[in-house]
């Protein structure tokens, strides 16, 4: 007897909700099995905190006397670039923009201290941000150029809109080449000296909800230590991808587009971070929470980090040459283990997604559910599924000086 | 007794010229094992070194090294981690060399053991939240 969503956001009102965290459940149902899991348990919650560049905010700054159009001319934050080709003080932040004057990688590799995550973080942490900007001037919108002080609090809307986040599954990195190289999947140790993953497995979103069935258009979800809500599919977003027999992809798959209300998010959860050679990204809190209407779900959510497997990939030559070379397949129990065998050699790893972390977005969001302080949202409408075949394509590749 | 401290030693420009290290090894006793040198002519010199030898060697060593000048300090004070900062995203691990930075199983929590630390101050720049703090 499958359950709907209305009954168990009754049960959620009432105190009543059997919920427990995608971990847990991995017990249960190797315990009683699926169809007995469906019947007991109501909610599963799953968690993440990693690294996801493509995160921002956006911003209304409120309106100057006399009025500015950054519109069409140069915003900073802190120094870093904002996009402003919207309307007049609406403003959008991005992860990884960064200040004019960092040298990058001028010295290799780049410390990238500071960059749009990190304005994030500052605002979120309720700390003074300096906004600068210089446009030209209209009828209607007189002055061009401003410099103030602003904080979170004094500004109409600040909301993280984040067009990718919670990637499903994601490489393995290794490094062939002779020098470490240093790349979003962090330093890589020469001659396959280490191998770095980044996923929380077992606790993954996405990964505890292989096909989509939970989360689409309107999902709601922990974000940021706050409420968010899925707002479209990711960029990237892959479905077709390669899957095991359980249904679980076995590279990097679906991802999600969300949002939610900075103000009301958590700097525990938001983090500006460097990554040497490479650049600046938002660490990110993200949980989602999975009604288990039926026992398909309850035996999804009894993923366990023995059933995920993931790709290994040269981040040398294969990953920057768009090549399709995968090296080996491991699973996240053995990557957990601290080291792997790959081609006759015993790799160590490195996470680079904190489970501590993704462990408590999780039970934080069980504790919302247990407490009935949020109730669970169905989709109003689907992203794309493995049925859609829809895979990642990559850039058009049409100079304009190549004869064709 | 044997002992084995890890200690920075700050050298004044003048005793930089002098062989310290050789007459720890020679009148005390003391093996050692230089982790981390940054000595310049006319400059404040800085050394991270590990000494071994008898409990009581290294007291008169110490004795020596402060009539000479320079000053000691253990090298735990120096390198600490800021745990409000620390997400344990893990990617201090894989740089660190002498295993000062391990990963907790199955917590995956990150524990620094600061004893086995030896300075070389790799994972000050790879944490991506600048939890790391190496301070001489």
């Amino acid at each position: 007897m499958a359950k709907t969503l209305e009954e168990i956001n009754q049960k959620i009102r009432r105190g009543q909700v059997v919920v427990v965290t995608a971990e847990e459940m991995v017990d249960v149902v190797a315990e009683k099995g699926p169809k007995k899991a469906a019947q007991e348990i109501d909610v599963v919650t799953t968690g993440t905190f990693g690294a996801m560049c493509s995160s921002g905010m956006m911003m209304n700054l409120g309106h100057s006397k006399p009025r500015i159009k950054l519109g069409g001319g140069q915003v900073l934050l802190n120094r870093v670039p904002a996009y402003a080709g919207l309307a007049a003080v609406d403003v959008y932040l991005g992860a990884t923009a960064l200040p004019d004057e960092d040298p990058r990688n001028a010295v290799f590799p780049g410390e990238f201290r500071y960059g749009g995550a990190h304005v994030i973080e500052d605002l979120v942490a309720g700390r003074q941000v300096l906004l600068e900007a210089t446009t030209y001037g209209t009828d209607c919108y007189p002055r061009r150029s401003i410099s103030t002080w602003v904080t979170l609090k004094e500004i109409n809307e600040a909301y993280l809109f984040n067009p990718r986040n919670s990637y499903q599954n994601y490489n393995v990195a290794v490094n062939r080449s002779d020098r470490t190289i240093y790349t979003y999947m962090g330093a890589l140790k020469a001659r396959l000296g280490s191998a770095n993953y980044c996923s929380a497995g077992q606790l993954s979103p996405l990964l505890n909800d292989p096909v989509y069935r939970t989360a689409g258009i309107g999902t709601r979800i922990f974000l940021g230590g706050g409420i968010g809500y899925v707002a479209w599919q990711g960029t990237q977003h892959s479905p077709a991808v390669k899957r095991n027999e359980k249904g679980v992809p076995m590279g990097g798959a679906g991802t999600l587009a969300v949002a939610g209300d900075l103000k009301q998010m958590n700097p525990r959860w938001l983090r500006g971070a460097s990554f040497r050679g490479y650049g600046t990204t938002l660490m990110v809190g993200l949980g989602l929470p999975i009604p288990v209407l039926d026992e398909e779900i309850a035996a999804q959510t009894g993923v366990s980090d023995a059933d995920i497997q993931a790709s290994v990939i040269d981040y040398s030559k294969t990953y920057p040459n768009r090549e399709p070379d995968v090296i080996a397949r491991v699973t996240y129990a053995q990557l957990k283990s601290g080291s792997i065998e790959v081609e006759g050699k015993t790799i160590p790893t490195t996470p680079l997604s904190s489970y501590p972390l993704a462990r408590e977005v999780a039970g934080t969001l069980k504790d919302w559910i247990a407490d009935g302080k949020f109730e669970l949202t169905g989709a109003v409408a689907p992203i794309p599924g493995p049925d859609s075949g829809m895979m990642v394509g990559p850039m058009p590749d049409h100079a304009p000086d190549k004869a064709e | 007794m044997k002992v084995s401290h890890k200690v920075v030693l700050h050298f004044p420009p003048v005793v930089v010229e002098q062989p310290v290290v050789y007459h720890l090894a020679r009148d005390y006793e003391l093996a050692f094992n230089i982790l981390k040198a940054q000595i310049s002519p006319q400059e404040d010199g800085l050394m991270v070194i590990e000494l071994s030898g008898e409990d009581s060697d290294f007291q008169r060593a110490s004795d020596y090294l402060a009539k000479q000048g320079i000053r000691v300090q253990p090298l735990q004070q120096d390198i600490r981690r800021n745990d409000e900062r620390c997400v344990h995203c893990g990617a201090c691990v894989g740089v660190c060399p002498s295993e000062a930075l391990v990963l907790e199983r199955p917590s995956m929590q990150v524990i620094f053991r600061a004893e086995d630390c030896v300075a070389c101050g790799e994972c000050v720049p790879t944490c991506p939240v600048r939890a790391m703090e190496l301070h001489f």
